[in-house]
């Protein structure tokens, strides 16, 4: 059992660790030509070199050891670390809305995982009420792990499986779900939950966070609280992914599930609400919508539950000089469906026009989006999309892209009726289309300028 | 109704009970008798063109109120690699502080408000810390972990300070003994505090994630003496790299202080070395006499365990109390609790430090734990009462007091009179125990308060942010081949060269050390000159002159190097220094020349001597051969001073017969 003894290690730093005997969580003594180290030796990262040991030395740091410059290693001691957050039962308060908890994975409770280094997820209603005893305060919560995958490796399996375990807890009468998700394709779930489980009666959230759970200032513990609060008392019964308004602790965004994504590699404020306003805010006071619009919390159970999904869609980041072998490797690889984002108000080059003449015959469906992610696809204006209209490709007004590709695979997954796939696709089930863009729907503003200055010293963003 | 103690006199006699002396009385026995010990953690600043983790200039400063933004932030306590939760980290989430940082777009990014994981570590920093963990004799590590290490007082956007050990267990010679290293580590630097006040705290962050290392000594100093001794010599050690820091804030110490029985104590951030020796004394006898607090309660109460104190929420309208320092405002919103404390009857008013008394430590607390301002509390041991004997008999009665009790009334807002309450109580149960784990913050009187309570190795946790950096031997071999002489090395040749004492600490202080050496090896002037022209006129110039911002010391060897040149006697310097400190631009022919300075051949001004000895016959101030001496070479200083040596113009007046 070589691996539990010298977890992490390979190579030259494994054969040194056998030759003196000395296991991971073992107490070192290690004499080198730089001097004596005392320590206990750590698991090493998967992709770390094989050149080194590490030790976790008295005063709690951790350093590495150049296996060339040992001399001698002796093991005095033994201690296996046991890395685990409290678990305290959660407890049932009368009074308070009952709120499911499902778990993806994701960074919202994590731990350190010592073969990559990296953190990984950990979760459980115990667990969570250990780090997070304000939820108790919120909601009585129950936790089920439906799966745990990270957020990149989310895809149709995941987004049916949600779709029918949401549908189960609607039916038991939950009061609002919460569902812990990585952040990176948060919004790629969101739209999906939002057409897989339609005219819900309670708030489904899905929350994550952008700093793990194992960092003090972790954005982790507020989204939850926020999120709770608004699946146990929020009024607005819809798909919204909930994460930090500003990057300050102040607020979180509820965002429609069909209009949000993500914007920034690494800000806590990342998920923002394109082309319209985010439906509410939250904090742990309660909801405050700021749409006027919106569906309400009521007490039946007739959910519409649609758990469908063709895997054969794709999408096409246009760009300069793209070849017409793009799309034919996707028409001959049998794709059904391509979202295409396209330039400006919806746009690709002449070259491809035959490759998409090609592809329609063949009957793919064929959708156009936009690259700015702002504003609406608008075929007319320019004789090149007229010409692509022409030859098939529908324009997909202003649903974001990630959002199209979604809905594509959702309606290709309920009929190979192209027509009736358009009008799946151009009936919106959330505002997924919007028939009008408010002014304050586009707002990136640019630092420098004297008000804007202003604005953000008096305003966290 | 018992006496009615003096408690001033209480006071006296309880610092006589533990034999406490001032610093400026105590000997030796006093510091072995209590079992002094002291242990050092020396920051310093590296002077690296960027910070440690990002791109950002490192060594800009704002002013307070100059900033573009500002963000809000809180901080939980998380788990430690090994699966702890941290003591300070649970008593600073009970603080609930909303964390208030000021970002100006000039010295801070996205990274030090944490929106960014860290970029590479600065090779630049790394280089000129693994230059002084060298120099510390450390064995230096094979490979660089960047950890993490939990800081939930908000000093850090993050909760916690990137920080890497370079090197172990190494050594200091110091005059008298060999003091032992810990360990050196590089880190990032925290916010710098601008205000603290009720639940908001605010931190700038221009000086946030600037390169830092830390000097970790084991507690190996006997005396409050020889700690800021050692001290001295790890920051001259580290300026004598010339590639750290300057100037206020640039370098801080934490000191750890116990005596016998006592703890660690973390006394953080001290500015000036010189306040060490009073501050580590004090806090070896505020320990001292929390043990002897412990002692008295302990066989007043053997049942400690089963102590408990007795609070009533009170209604101002039942009482008097008009003296209590508050506003108007505070009077209606706040909310007033009397506590009785069992069996602690002259203990609040029991000496812990000079000026200071047990009951300050509760209301320290106070103000930390429950973010409550002082004043925010009264107790039936203050010198002058601020509530009258009536109301505090009236407040016996409800509480049930016996006379062997203290009664202590604390106020503030409604919803922190939990966490208040829960303090005080925490406070005087640690009395029987003895002295918690805190870490203090200093004052220049030589006193401390109460800051945080003492983290343990639990809050350290691997950065999953950063890879490991391997250090080859290579690297280390040729970094060693750089290093300067040791401070040590550098302290036995002043002496050797008959370089007064006094200069030393201007001397490394400023790392001089190299310019007289240069001054000395390359133009052969007498070493002695030289270390006094440094350590004396130098520091005198330092001192009394507007310095130029072109001014630098290497103009000094220039000045040297001229003087040597033009054969000019070099006592001309001292005159010289002040013109260059001022007007380094000025060449030296123009500086002698603003110094009225003409070449006069040696022979000629000695071929005065004869006239001038006659001159003083006339005047004939005094009989004495000295006199005349002095006076003769005060009438030729002008004439002489570069022309001749005034040793050998004394020595010449001298022979010169009458």
């Amino acid at each position: 059992m070589s691996e539990d003894f010298f977890q992490g290690y390979k190579g030259a730093a494994l054969e040194m660790l056998k030759k003196f005997n000395v296991r991971v969580w073992g107490q070192a003594e290690v004499d080198t030509t730089r001097g004596m180290f005392k320590g206990t030796v750590l698991p090493r990262a998967e992709n770390d070199d094989d050149q080194h040991i590490v030790l976790k030395v008295i005063t709690g740091y951790n350093i590495g050891v150049d296996i060339t410059t040992v001399l001698s290693m002796i093991e005095t001691g033994y201690k296996k670390a046991n890395y685990k957050i409290p678990e305290k039962e959660f407890p049932v308060t009368p009074g308070l809305p009952k709120v499911k908890l499902i778990g993806t994975g994701g960074t919202i409770a994590s731990r350190l995982d010592y073969r990559t280094g990296a953190v990984i997820p950990a979760f459980s209603p115990g667990e969570l009420y250990g780090a997070v005893p304000e939820l108790a305060d919120i909601c009585n919560l129950e936790t089920e792990k439906l799966f745990a995958v990270f957020s990149e490796n989310m895809g149709p399996d995941q987004y049916k499986k949600l779709a029918v375990a949401i549908g189960q807890e609607i039916e038991k009468g939950i009061d609002g779900i919460i569902i812990g998700h990585g952040t990176d394709t948060l919004h790629y779930t969101a739209a999906a939950l939002t057409f897989m489980v339609q005219n819900p009666p309670i708030p489904i959230i899905l929350v994550g966070s952008q700093r793990s759970s194992d960092r003090p200032s972790s954005d982790a513990a507020l989204n939850l609280m926020h999120a709770a609060t608004a699946a146990g008392h929020g009024d607005i019964a819809e798909v919204m992914v909930c994460m930090f308004g500003p990057t300050s602790d102040e607020y979180g965004f509820l965002h429609r599930g069909t209009r949000v994504r993500k914007m920034h590699s690494s800000y806590r404020s990342t998920f923002r609400t394109i082309g319209d306003i985010p439906v509410a805010t939250v904090t742990r006071n309660g909801v405050v919508p700021q749409k006027a619009i919106y569906n309400h919390r009521r007490k039946d159970t007739n959910v519409k539950i649609t758990p469908v999904f063709e895997e054969k869609v794709g999408m096409l980041y246009y760009y300069t000089n793209m070849q017409p072998d793009m799309i034919d490797a996707m028409v001959d690889n049998g794709y059904k469906g391509i979202v295409i984002i396209g330039t400006g108000l919806g746009h690709v080059n002449k070259p491809i026009y035959p490759a998409i003449e090609r592809a329609v015959k063949k009957g793919v469906a064929i959708y156009m989006t936009v690259q700015t992610l702002w504003g609406y696809v608008h075929m007319f204006v320019y004789d090149t999309g007229r010409d692509l209209m022409a030859k098939g490709i529908i324009p997909a007004e202003n649903m974001l892209p990630e959002v199209a590709y979604i809905k594509l695979g959702w309606a290709l997954g309920q009929t190979n009726d192209l027509e009736k796939v358009k009008e799946i696709m151009l009936t919106p089930i959330n505002d997924e289309i919007t028939s009008r863009e408010p002014y304050n729907g586009y707002l990136i503003y640019q630092g420098g300028v004297r008000e804007i200055e202003d604005f953000i010293k008096k305003v966290h963003k | 109704m018992k006496d009615h103690f003096d408690r001033q006199l209480n006071y006296e006699e309880s610092k006589q009970n533990i034999g406490y002396v001032p610093l400026k009385q105590a000997t030796m026995d006093d510091w072995k008798r209590i079992g002094f010990m002291s242990g050092l953690e020396v920051h310093q600043q590296l002077k690296t063109k960027e910070k440690l983790f990002c791109h950002c200039p490192a060594g800009i400063f704002q002013k307070k109120d100059s900033y573009d933004a500002e963000l809000i932030r809180h901080m939980r306590p998380t788990l430690s690699e090994l699966g702890e939760y941290d003591g300070t980290a649970l008593m600073e989430f009970k603080t609930r502080k909303n964390i208030v940082y000021r970002i100006k777009n000039e010295t801070a990014c996205t990274y030090d408000v944490d929106d960014t994981p860290p970029f590479k570590l600065n090779r630049e920093a790394l280089d000129y810390a693994l230059e002084i963990a060298l120099l510390s004799k450390l064995n230096i590590v094979g490979e660089v972990h960047i950890t993490r290490k939990q800081y939930l007082d908000g000093s850090i956007p993050t909760g916690f300070q990137r920080t890497a050990i370079l090197g172990v267990e190494g050594e200091l010679p110091m005059k008298h003994k060999k003091i032992r290293l810990i360990q050196l580590s590089i880190e990032e630097d925290s916010c710098r505090e601008i205000s603290d006040i009720g639940h908001f705290r605010t931190y700038s962050t221009d000086r946030l994630g600037m390169p830092l290392i830390e000097t970790v000594t084991y507690p190996d100093m006997e005396t409050p003496y020889e700690v800021k001794e050692v001290c001295d010599y790890i920051r001259f050690l580290n300026r004598s790299t010339g590639k750290v820091r300057t100037g206020i804030g640039a370098g801080r110490q934490d000191v750890n202080v116990s005596c016998i029985g006592g703890t660690r104590i973390e006394i953080k951030g001290v500015a000036h070395t010189r306040w060490i020796p009073k501050l580590t004394h004090n806090e070896a006898f505020r320990q001292w006499a929390l043990l002897h607090i412990r002692e008295i309660l302990n066989e007043r109460m053997p049942k400690s365990a089963v102590w408990k104190m007795n609070a009533q929420k009170i209604d101002l309208n039942n009482f008097r109390f008009s003296n209590l320092p508050m506003t108007e405002a505070n009077k209606n919103t706040f909310s007033y609790h009397a506590i009785n404390l069992p069996g602690f009857r002259k203990i609040l008013s029991h000496f812990t430090q000079p000026g200071k008394m047990f009951a300050d430590e509760i209301s320290e607390r106070l103000k930390v734990i429950a973010c409550i301002e002082k004043p925010n509390m009264t107790h039936s041991e203050e010198f002058e009462p601020l509530i009258s004997e009536d109301d505090f008999s009236k407040m016996r009665t409800l509480l049930n007091a016996s006379d062997d009790d203290a009664q202590i009334i604390i106020w503030g807002p409604e919803a922190d009179m939990k966490t208040a309450l829960e303090t005080v109580e925490e406070r005087c149960l640690w009395a029987f125990k003895g002295v918690p784990n805190e870490t203090r913050k200093s004052f220049e009187d030589g006193t401390t308060i109460f800051e945080r309570v003492l983290p343990g190795a639990d809050r350290m946790y691997p950065d999953t942010d950063s890879v490991p950096i391997p250090l080859l031997d290579e690297y280390i071999t040729d970094l060693r081949t750089k290093l300067p002489t040791e401070v040590i090395a550098r302290y036995h040749q002043l002496r050797a060269w008959n370089i007064p004492e006094d200069t030393d600490t201007y001397i490394f202080k400023k790392n001089l050390f190299p310019i007289i050496e240069k001054i000395v090896t390359k133009y052969q002037i007498a070493p002695k000159f030289i270390g006094t022209f440094i350590g004396h006129t130098l520091k005198f110039v330092e001192g009394h002159y507007k310095k130029s911002p072109y001014f630098n010391y290497e103009m000094i060897v220039g000045l040297f190097r001229f003087l040597k040149e033009q054969s000019i006697e070099v006592q001309i310097a001292k005159e010289m220094l002040i013109v260059i400190y001022e007007h380094p631009k000025m060449d030296f022919e123009s500086v002698l020349a603003t110094l009225k300075f003409k070449r006069i051949p040696k022979s000629e001004i000695l071929a005065t001597i004869p006239f001038m000895k006659e001159k003083f016959q006339k005047i004939r101030i005094s009989s004495k051969p000295e006199v005349e001496t002095q006076w003769i070479m005060g009438e030729l200083r002008k004439m002489s001073t570069g022309n001749i040596h005034p040793a050998e113009l004394k020595n010449t007046i001298e022979k010169t017969n009458n």
